[in-house]
């Protein structure tokens, strides 16, 4: 009788918790559930299971296995989810957005990793899909599912992040996230066959210098790729983070390039063509080409150079009040290694070297961390990466310098979070 | 890198000795119908444009009918992509991209209309009506004129206004950044 009272009254405080949790949300903008960060030890709680008290959830057997057969997230991470950018004229050609400001680490949760399609997410039928490889090939080739994953497979952790993400040409409001920001990103374990091995099977021609990749979907979405790629580190790939791809990410087979604009990787591939020039598609001329004020655009840039963001403290977050704050974030570079990442809470007077996290992978996130104790003064919060190439990651008014304000993609200046006495932490960039 | 570009004398020694040492024997040979079928792309020389023809009289019918509605009357956009002008923004503080003032290959016109329109029926049209609906739109833009017929043979030799417009090698790095630490301005 007490425990089911108990129970109860247990169950409304969790509501009320939520309800709280979904207030302090709205109050900041409605995206940052768990936006507070709270020195330890300062957390206010109603207390009822709390120490010495025994929480209600250690008095009674908690959910069967199989629950969920497929697992979720604790219902209290339910905030926790992609968002979209508003006004999308479609809901097919659109995209959607990684919650960044969340997660710890550098792998990606294959339900948060970012989408961008052009025709909508096909279901597709693995035992009724097929890869044909034509062109300047001796043998074309048709392949089931089943014969790519018979060939000898690899598995590799790289980023993918679209050549769109951040549109810091100019500053934006003072209300974004990270994940408004810096959201069209991604990291995953992929896992596939290299595209140079299907290459040989195919016997694919010295004089074939591009290829075509097509997808699948209702957009028909087609690249070209430089054949040296194919051959360094292409993959193609069916599973992520251990299982099958999810449908978002070309289930059941996509190209993966590394270092490369993520719109390359096309999704849902369906033929490779080998030719001795690019294709021209619309998706190599009309978008993904960046243009300079001469009115010229650059054609053929596909990779994502060296970058990096700080994920916590970020926009939409609030610090309780001064204390110990670790500053945290990713780093990345489609040339390789990040070699470093240096912190600053001045905009960028004096840089502290950040700590990286252990392993720093090629084309990979790296995690980087540095602790700090907030006085409770204003602070501008910047993060700059260094590739092993040396490349350093440069600020916007360089950037602008070079390509003015209309070029839109492959944008990598360094990023300003504004933190007021208050504690409330917003977007300068 | 390829292996043969490494050690070309190695790699014809291991071939010799094992022609078959690169293949798995996976998958099956593409029949030439599987391949026609799905070898739609368009080369801006013309190669992979079907036979069939349309005019910009036929485009007008049609784009009233199937695109009208997304892209305006005259293509100027809204709620979609804007089709129609631009020409001499690109330079300028508000560049505007449009088939007409950016677009530097008609080719790629067809091969877009005929993989990914009209959006509500991607891959509906045939090529009479794809050779049309590009006519109407390179003559909204004033590329082609009013009697123009595109087939095979005139499309590729439609010059685009933008043909020279792109830059490639990739110029990058183009911004170098140093790493300062202490006082940076
Ligand atoms: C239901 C709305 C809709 C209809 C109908 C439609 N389109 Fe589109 N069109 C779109 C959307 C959305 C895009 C952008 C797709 C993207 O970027 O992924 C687009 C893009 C285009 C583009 C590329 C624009 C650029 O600058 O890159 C062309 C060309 C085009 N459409 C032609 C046509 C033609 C021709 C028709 C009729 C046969 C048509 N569209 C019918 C929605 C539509």
């Amino acid at each position: 009788m007490r425990d089911e009272t108990a129970g109860r009254k247990g169950a409304a405080r969790a509501i009320d918790r939520r309800s709280l949790l979904g207030k302090t949300a709205t109050l900041m903008g409605g995206t940052a559930l768990g936006g507070v960060i709270v020195p330890l030890g300062a957390r206010a709680e109603d207390g009822a299971n709390l120490p010495p008290h025994v929480p209600e959830w250690s008095r009674e057997q908690g959910a069967p296995i199989l629950a969920h057969p497929y697992g979720l997230p604790s219902p209290f991470e339910k905030d926790v989810i992609r968002r979209a950018l508003p006004n999308r004229p479609t809901a097919t050609s659109a995209s959607s957005l990684t919650p960044l400001q969340h997660l710890h680490g550098v792998i990606t949760p294959n339900g948060l990793v970012y989408e961008r399609h052009h025709g909508g997410v096909p279901a597709i039928d693995p035992a009724q899909h097929r890869l044909l490889v034509h062109g300047l090939v001796e043998r074309p080739l048709v392949f089931t599912m089943d014969d790519l994953m018979r060939f000898p497979a690899v598995s590799h952790i790289y980023f993918l992040e679209c050549s769109g993400n951040t549109k810091g040409w100019k500053t934006g409001p003072a209300n974004l996230t990270v994940q408004d920001t810096h959201g069209l990103l991604s990291c995953c374990e992929w896992t596939g066959v290299m595209l140079s091995t299907v290459l040989d099977e195919v016997g694919a021609s010295k004089s074939a210098h591009w290829l075509l990749a097509e997808s699948a979907d209702a957009a028909g979405m087609d690249r070209s790729v430089p054949i040296a790629k194919a051959y360094d580190d292409a993959m193609l790939v069916y599973a992520q983070n251990g299982e099958r791809l999810r449908p978002e990410q070309g289930y059941p087979l996509r190209l993966l390039l590394p270092g490369y604009e993520g719109n390359m990787s096309v999704k849902w591939l369906r033929r490779i063509k080998l030719g001795r020039e690019p294709f021209e598609t619309r998706e190599e001329t009309s978008k993904y080409t960046d243009l300079m004020p001469s009115g010229k655009a650059r054609q053929f840039t596909f990779l994502m150079e060296a970058k990096s963001v700080i994920t916590r403290p970020s926009g939409g977050q609030h610090l309780a009040g001064p204390g110990f704050y670790e500053i945290a974030g990713i780093a990345w570079s489609g040339h390789g290694k990040i070699r470093a990442v240096d912190v600053s809470t001045d905009g960028g007077v004096n840089w502290r070297s950040a700590q990286l996290q252990e392993p720093v992978l090629a084309k990979c996130l790296t995690r980087f961390r540095l602790p700090w104790h907030w006085d409770g003064a204003p602070a501008l919060l910047q993060s700059r990466a260094t590739d092993e190439t040396g490349y350093v990651q440069p600020p916007q008014p360089a950037l602008v310098e070079a390509r003015g304000t209309h070029s839109y993609y492959h944008y990598n200046g360094i990023h300003t979070w504004r933190l007021a006495p208050g504690g409330e932490v917003t977007n300068a960039s | 890198m390829r292996a043969s570009r490494i050690a070309a004398p190695l790699l014809a020694l291991i071939l010799a000795a094992a022609p078959a040492a690169a293949r798995f024997d996976i998958g099956r040979p593409a029949t030439p119908d599987e391949v026609a079928g799905w070898n739609t792309d368009v080369l801006p020389d013309g190669r992979g444009l079907p036979p069939g023809r349309g005019s910009v009289k036929d485009g007008a019918a049609l784009y009233a009918q199937h695109c009208a509605a997304c892209h305006g009357a005259k293509g100027e956009g809204k709620p979609m992509d804007r089709l129609v002008g631009g020409q001499g923004t690109l330079a300028t503080a508000t560049p505007v991209r449009t088939v007409g003032s950016f677009w530097p290959y008609a080719t790629t016109l067809f091969d877009y209309i005929r993989r990914a329109m009209p959006f509500d029926a991607p891959k509906s049209l045939g090529a009479d009506q794809v050779y049309a609906a590009s006519a109407y739109i390179l003559y909204l833009n004033g590329i082609v004129g009013e009697d123009a017929v595109m087939d095979a043979a005139t499309l590729p030799k439609v010059r685009m206004p933008n043909r020279d417009g792109f830059i490639s090698p990739d110029p990058r790095p183009d911004v170098h950044a140093k790493r300062c630490e202490k006082d940076c301005g």
